[in-house]
């Protein structure tokens, strides 16, 4: 049964999170490039649904860090606290880059594909294999001994 | 720079804001996960995919907001400028950046920043600050 909630919050969350998305206009690439393009009729929507998030999200997640286990008696998998690194950076602005390029970040682009959109199935099925490339990185990265790791010959 | 006040959609984005902080609420107080979509679509690819029950029942209820806008005869505008090979390399960008970065729009921006995580926080400013500057260049530098 807790399986059946566990998988049926998640269906929830998922279906508020794309109405949220749709609602703001945030599903509209063309909106939020808008908001990124400064230097044109700068369009701050944005912006302002970030704040409608982080308002509530802030609530959500004071009482979460309090907690050791979820409402449904679940452990809470909240990440370790990491060291901000050069990966964290330099892929953050790339994503960036990406996103400035077509006005899609995964959220929105998933929203644009259920609503049938061909040109969000492309971005979707790209996004999927850069994302299946970096795990192919990472396979090889873990494989490869470091030079200081290595056994001496 | 000048305000585009006709675009400009305060009262929409808020109520869509506020949805979108509610969701994140739900995941991690019943679910004890970060909303952030990049990751949740991530953790599907990885060799041996763990716990993908909720990530993809939180997958489909995304796909099928959409679906439930248009059954209500309120079909989501969506107005994709962008062509087809700009559209493979920006995918393609995204889906590295946003592994390597571990995060996006939302797991970073709207969660990360909501719990103040100094990461979140850093790879937030980052990718706004690449974005900015992209769009300057694809709207002035390129096209003008």
């Amino acid at each position: 049964m807790r399986s059946g909630a566990y998988a049926a919050s998640a269906f929830a969350a998922g279906l508020i999170f794309g109405l949220g998305l749709v609602i703001s206009g945030m599903a509209n690439p063309a909106k939020v490039l808008g908001f990124l393009d400064l230097y044109g009729r700068w369009d701050p929507t944005l912006l302002l649904v970030m704040v409608g998030a982080i308002a509530v999200g802030a609530i959500a997640f004071a009482v979460a860090s309090r907690r050791s286990s979820t409402l449904l008696g679940t452990a809470m998998a909240l990440p370790a606290t990491r060291p901000i690194d050069r990966r964290l950076v330099l892929g953050s602005l790339a994503f960036g880059i990406g996103w400035g390029l077509a006005g899609f970040c995964p959220g929105p682009a998933l929203v644009a594909l259920g609503a049938g959109k061909l040109k969000a199935l492309v971005f979707v099925a790209t996004m999927v294999a850069g994302m299946l490339i970096f795990e192919r990185l990472e396979q090889s990265r873990a494989r490869t001994p470091s030079p200081a790791a290595a056994p001496r010959s | 720079m000048s305000i585009d006040w006709p675009a400009f959609t305060p009262f929409s984005a808020l109520t869509g804001g506020v949805l979108i902080g509610v969701a994140a609420a739900i995941l991690v107080l019943l679910n004890g996960r970060i909303a952030g979509i990049a990751g949740i679509v991530g953790g599907l690819l990885r060799p041996a995919p763990r716990e993908a029950g909720w990530r993809l029942a939180f997958l489909g209820g995304l796909i099928a907001a959409p679906l439930l806008c248009i059954a209500a005869g309120k079909p989501p505008t969506i107005v994709v400028e962008a062509d087809y090979p700009t559209l493979v390399i920006a995918g393609l960008i995204v889906g590295l950046g946003t592994r390597y970065g571990a995060g996006c729009t939302s797991g970073h921006g709207v969660c990360g920043a909501s719990r103040l995580s100094p990461r979140s926080i850093v790879a937030t400013l980052a990718f706004m600050a690449s974005g900015f500057a992209t769009a300057f260049v694809v709207r002035h530098v390129v096209v003008s």
